[in-house]
């Protein structure tokens, strides 16, 4: 099966039909074996037992940009190449990346009040990935007030592509300006800082809620194409009874 | 395991992270269940689509 054979949502459905089983078996199992090796990490000589608050919060902040790097991905879909997957994609993923942004957010917040001594601060980082939240709410907002699937997407697709300038921002905040937060400890150019008894379960972490973002993506993608399908039905059951 | 004064801090991060994702995964399960339904309905009330399928077919 190609690509441009999944631009039929029907074979789309077909697949997901088969793979969300498989995956969604495979996201609990690896959510179990890295909230296992979360629990069996040794404390950090600062931070003490905060350190397990990382396994959480990193995971939710990487996937809260990552999303968000989807979204605009599909977005040159919706506008490029019009392919009829892209908006299901995005308006799809929205509210799973809404929700791992708040997660991000508030984790970070208990992390930081025993650490920093408080739970905010309207530092560069917080503030942008704030910022991100804020945009997630905006995007779920636009595409429940336009009725029609194909203007909402186009004004959706541009909204997503503006807002990915703050992809970077958030990024390099913690270079650019002075911050509270702490700068990259894995991404960063010369190798992780952390220690492999963190470092281990962060990954393994990582890759979990991954699956899961795959696996949830999956099922609202899904959902979505069988909605507009009942959208198209009932506007088809409209127009033969008024004929 | 001791979680050391902060536990409360830690437990509500993972009892907070527990929630939502249960919230995603049941809202997207309801979801699926409620466009099911109407699209079963639409085949009980005799719509056909253009394909010639059932419309409550979702392959």
């Amino acid at each position: 099966m190609t690509l441009i054979d999944l631009a039929n949502p029907t074979r789309f459905l077909s697949l997901t039909a088969r793979l969300l089983p498989w995956l969604a078996a495979f996201t609990a199992v690896l959510l179990l074996i890295g909230l296992y090796q979360s629990a069996m990490a040794p404390d950090d000589y600062q931070q003490g037992a905060t350190v397990k608050i990382m396994f959480i919060h990193v995971p939710n902040a990487w996937l809260s940009m990552f999303v968000w790097g989807v979204m605009s991905l599909a977005a040159l879909g919706t506008l490029v190449w019009r392919h009829p997957l892209a908006d299901v994609a995005a308006k799809a993923a929205a509210p799973i990346g809404a929700a791992f942004t708040f997660l991000a957010l508030a984790t970070g917040s208990l992390w930081g009040r025993p650490m920093w001594g408080t739970y905010w601060e309207w530092d560069a980082r917080l503030t942008s990935v704030l910022i991100l939240f804020l945009m997630y709410l905006g995007l779920i907002a636009l595409w429940r007030a336009v009725e029609d699937p194909s203007r909402a997407a186009r004004a959706a697709a541009i909204l997503t592509l503006v807002g990915a300038i703050n992809l970077p921002i958030i990024k390099f905040s913690v270079d650019w300006w002075n911050t509270l937060h702490q700068p990259a400890s894995v991404m960063r150019m010369g190798g992780p800082t952390l220690d492999s008894a963190f470092l281990i379960p962060l990954l393994v972490m990582a890759l979990a809620f991954s699956l899961l973002f795959v696996t949830l993506h999956l099922a609202a993608m899904r959902n979505e194409i069988l909605r507009r399908r009942v959208r198209a039905l009932q506007m088809m059951q409209a127009s033969q009874r008024s004929a | 395991m001791s979680l050391g004064p902060y536990a409360s801090f830690i437990l509500t991060s993972y009892a907070l992270a527990t929630v939502v994702v249960l919230i995603l995964v049941a809202w997207i399960a309801i979801d699926y269940r409620r466009q099911k339904q109407r699209l079963h309905a639409l085949d009980a009330s005799g719509v056909i689509r253009r394909s010639g399928r059932s419309v409550a077919d979702s392959r």
